[in-house]
């Protein structure tokens, strides 16, 4: 038994059971713990990691079922400096207590890769992530400023 | 007498606006400071501050950061008063040591509930009661981080304190080092300059020499007129690190050999664990132990998964306590019945009171606001170990670093001493994370007890957090007032039931000659707790509530009601027109449209609010925008309480659109957010913030934009649809269109 996950250009070859969840293994195997823990049943967004580009929430997703695939968290993202969508959130200042901003930045960043300049319909239709702090209107505008810098306004 | 919970987290007055002087640390405090807390090259030179031989200022923070940016905006104010250069400061949080307990705050609550301002005691024993207070806040153990507290009390009772403390030391140092009188002297960019001379030193160079003085405890501060941090909205510390995933919060705790705790507390507060059987995980892949406590089972595995599943397959019976048979309606009908009690608890009354009910036209209404949960981001969670010599030590993001320690040593039974706690930064605390509410804490000791020299990192899984939570409380609140013929009241009387003391908060700030208020406290088997904004979250919302339907009854304009009775309160007045005129009071809605407003005074900040909304096809009710106003005196960063303003909104409208725990069986029924539904893109508004400046003393800022979003919101929901909701969360009402749009 065995499981070989690549992640953020890393190959590990690790001994887990292939029906744990994605999320504690970054987390606790492989100490990223950037990625979060906030509902375990994919309903808040805050583990959200890159499964061979795609946003998806890990907390659900049982390592087996990623051997092999290209995997990205937060960690690898702004490796090589930051990630627009990173250094847009800086600027806006977003993040108050910030436990929720790896899995929003990393939804984010997958869906703007799909669609660099999205309405903010587009967006909220395709961000379900969930913040308690409430920093949801920076996150609109930091989306929009980005939106906007690839040519498009946002109705 | 005041309560703990008062002297922490409550009290709706403002401070006095002007400074009794902190007890500052005489020179073997310092000593026992660096030891505890600075790295090589540093060295403290007054309380909170630390200067290194590079010149870097490093604040130390008696807080925990738990998202509102405080750590920034009290470094704007220590910064300031030393005329640091900004680019060279920094932020870390306090040791959770008795010598770092802050005072300020307890000068601060202590001034607000007596009432004082440094103009009531003498000059001669401003210092001394500068020391009695730094005294108290170690007798209290006191830490906190609640209360809006940060800047208003520790800010203004501390960090400028000291900041302009250590400004004095170092230019007496750069004195001393030239021969030359202080006048002589000018501080400016982290150096203190000789004009005669030209001759300038950095502040590093000077701090060893500085820290040999006495620090003032009157040291002279800035005009405002003069600051040149406060007031300017710089970034915040903590961003860079949050974006990039790095901020370590308790729960990212790493420690060699790292176990994990999974637990399951009886679903039924007040029942015991009364048998489980080990068998069914003894054989489970890295289960270390099944830990029983009394009213819960803890299974503690190598990993996370391994502990939950393992827990999830034990099947614990526990009892009920007693508390099977009560449910939500138990606790209402409970409520109610305390509000018609023969004899309720006189709490307040001016002029006539209730008397003078016979004078005019009667209006009776009651409300309900149900229980909270917080719901962090962060799930509660705990890091313990203990070794078998009797020291233990804990990790975890908690809202007082020096309370939890000492709270931990409770919990093990054993001294002070031999417990360390380290701080973290929370994912999110509303409440949650404060004193009284530790049980996170006391079951990751009593854990990690169970099996000495293995550090178990106990988390609660999202279902265990919610069910098991210190919960805003349900309360129920009857009004009853007499209309005069211009339609104005002339008596308000309010009765309302408490989980705890009668609120302050219930009092209102609009000019009614006779008014009484009534309390009467219901306890249940549900544990309750602070929730941001605590009892003016209720208040808020009932007293905006009740002051709109007396504007409909007595067929004026909501706005101009509140106008008229607010003639000597020019602050409020200010506060309320700015968020209408910027609103757009007044002016054209599409048919399914309204607008609502509602303006709410709590730990010593204004807020007023506009709420715009539409009724959709399918009769809920959509939320458009937001347009408030703020009046905190002055904003020391003004981008971070623009952010604290918009936070508010948003966890404002997530309960009052969606949030309510209910009781069945004596349990919690809601597990995860799909039960406990919050604001999410889709639903937020747009949001404007506009602050309004005046020369009222330094007001909070996490909290006191929450109350006025719920009335804000019912009131713009009647105003579209002719439904006036006086029971949250709205989602619970059908949302019949007024007749207007057909």
């Amino acid at each position: 038994m065995g499981v070989h996950l690549q992640v953020n250009g890393v190959v590990h070859d690790l001994d887990v059971e292939p029906d744990a969840p994605l999320l504690w293994v970054l987390r606790d195997e492989l100490n990223l713990t950037g990625t979060k823990f906030g509902c375990g049943i994919a309903a808040c967004g805050a583990c959200t990691v890159h499964v061979n580009g795609k946003a998806v929430r890990s907390c659900t997703v049982p390592v087996g079922s990623v051997a092999g695939a290209e995997i990205t968290t937060i960690e690898g993202l702004g490796a090589g400096g930051l990630n627009p969508v990173q250094q847009a959130w800086i600027d806006h200042q977003v993040p108050q207590c910030g436990y929720c901003q790896p899995g929003m930045i990393m939804a984010v960043s997958a869906f703007l890769a799909v669609n660099p300049a999205p309405t903010d319909a587009e967006l909220a239709a395709a961000i379900t992530n969930i913040c308690r702090c409430g920093t949801l209107p920076r996150i609109r505008a930091a989306v929009r400023t980005l939106a906007a810098s690839k040519g498009r306004g946002t109705p | 007498m005041m309560t703990r919970r008062k002297f922490l987290i409550g009290g709706a007055t403002t401070a006095g606006a002007l400074i009794v002087g902190y007890g500052l640390w005489p020179s073997r405090r310092l000593a026992r400071a660096d030891r505890l807390a600075a790295k090589s090259g540093e060295r403290f030179v007054a309380n909170w501050i630390k200067i290194a031989n590079d010149d870097t200022i490093t604040v130390v923070v008696p807080h925990c950061d738990m998202g509102t940016g405080i750590f920034t905006s009290l470094s704007q104010m220590a910064a300031d008063e030393l005329d640091a250069d900004w680019a060279k400061v920094r932020a870390e949080t306090a040791p959770s040591d008795p010598l770092f307990a802050n005072g300020p705050m307890a000068e601060g609550f202590g001034l607000e509930e007596a009432k004082l301002s440094d103009h009531s005691i003498p000059g001669f024993l401003r210092g001394m009661a500068g020391n009695s207070f730094r005294v108290i806040a170690e007798y209290m153990d006191l830490q906190t981080t609640g209360g809006s507290a940060a800047v208003r009390m520790t800010g203004v009772y501390g960090m400028r304190i000291a900041g302009a403390s250590a400004r004095e030391m170092l230019v007496k140092a750069a004195a001393a080092r030239l021969n030359a009188p202080v006048e002589a002297f000018r501080t400016e960019m982290s150096r203190v300059n000789h004009l005669p001379s030209g001759k300038s030193f950095g502040y590093g160079e000077l701090a060893a020499e500085a820290a040999r003085y006495s620090p003032s405890s009157h040291p002279k501060l800035k005009a405002r007129s003069a600051y040149q941090l406060v007031g300017r909205p710089v970034p915040r510390f903590d961003i860079p690190a949050k974006v990039r995933g790095a901020t370590l919060y308790g729960i990212d705790t790493q420690l060699p050999n790292l176990c994990y705790g999974a637990i399951r507390i009886s679903p039924v507060f007040g029942g015991k664990l009364v048998s489980v059987s080990e068998a069914a995980v003894a054989e489970n892949r890295g289960v270390k132990k099944v830990v029983k406590l009394d009213n819960a089972v803890v299974v503690v595995a190598d990993r996370f998964w391994r502990a939950h599943k393992a827990v999830d397959t034990l099947e614990p019976v526990f009892d009920h306590g007693g508390n099977a048979d009560v449910s939500s309606k138990t606790i209402r009908d409970r409520h109610l019945a305390a509000l018609n009690q023969a004899k309720l608890k006189q709490e307040l009354s001016t002029g006539s009171g209730a008397e003078a009910l016979k004078g005019g036209t009667l209006v009776e209404r009651i409300y309900n606001v149900p229980y909270l949960a917080h719901a962090p981001m962060e799930p509660v969670n705990a890091t313990a170990l203990y070794k078998n010599d009797g020291t233990l030590e804990v990790w975890a993001g908690t809202q007082d670093g020096l309370g939890s320690r000492v709270f931990c040593a409770k919990a093990a039974g054993i001294d002070l001493g031999k417990v360390t706690f380290h701080l973290a930064p929370s994912g999110g605390a509303f409440g949650r994370r404060l004193p009284d509410q530790w049980n996170f804490l006391t079951y990751a000791v009593r854990t990690a007890m169970a099996v000495p020299e293995v550090p178990v990192k106990l988390i609660f899984t999202r279902e265990q957090d919610m069910q098991h939570d210190f919960y805003r409380p349900n309360i129920t609140s009857r009004f009853r007032a007499a209309l005069t013929n211009d339609g104005l009241p002339l008596a308000w009387v309010n009765d309302y039931t408490t989980d705890d003391d009668p609120n302050t908060e219930a009092h209102i700030f609009y000019a009614v000659p006779n008014q009484a208020y009534r309390a009467a406290k219901v306890t249940t088997h549900v544990p309750t707790g602070p929730w941001r904004s605590v009892e003016a979250s209720w208040h808020g919302f009932f007293v905006e509530s009740f002051l709109d339907e007396l504007a409909h009854e007595a067929k004026r304009d909501p706005l101009e009601y509140r106008r008229a009775l607010l003639a000597d309160k020019p602050r409020h007045l200010a506060t309320l027109n700015l968020a209408a005129d910027k609103a757009g009071w007044g002016t054209p809605l599409p048919p399914a449209g309204g607008r609502g407003i509602a303006m709410v005074e709590c730990f010593g900040t204004i807020v007023a609010d506009v709420a715009e909304v539409e009724i959709t096809d399918d009769d809920t009710v959509r939320v458009l925008r937001f347009t408030r106003a703020a009046d905190c005196g002055r904003a020391v960063n003004p981008d971070g309480f623009r952010a604290q303003m918009e936070s508010g909104i948003i966890f404002g409208l997530s309960a009052a659109l969606y949030g309510e725990i209910t009781l069945d069986r004596g349990a919690v029924v809601e597990q995860n957010f799909p039960d406990y539904e919050v604001v999410r893109l889709a639903q937020c508004p747009e949001i404007e913030v506009h602050i309004h400046e005046s020369d009222a003393p330094l007001g909070g800022a996490g909290e006191p934009g929450v109350p006025p979003v719920a009335p804000a919101l019912t009131n713009a929901i009647f105003a579209a649809a002719g439904v006036r909701i006086r029971e949250l969360p709205v989602m619970n009402h059908a949302l019949r269109k007024a007749a207007r749009s057909g």
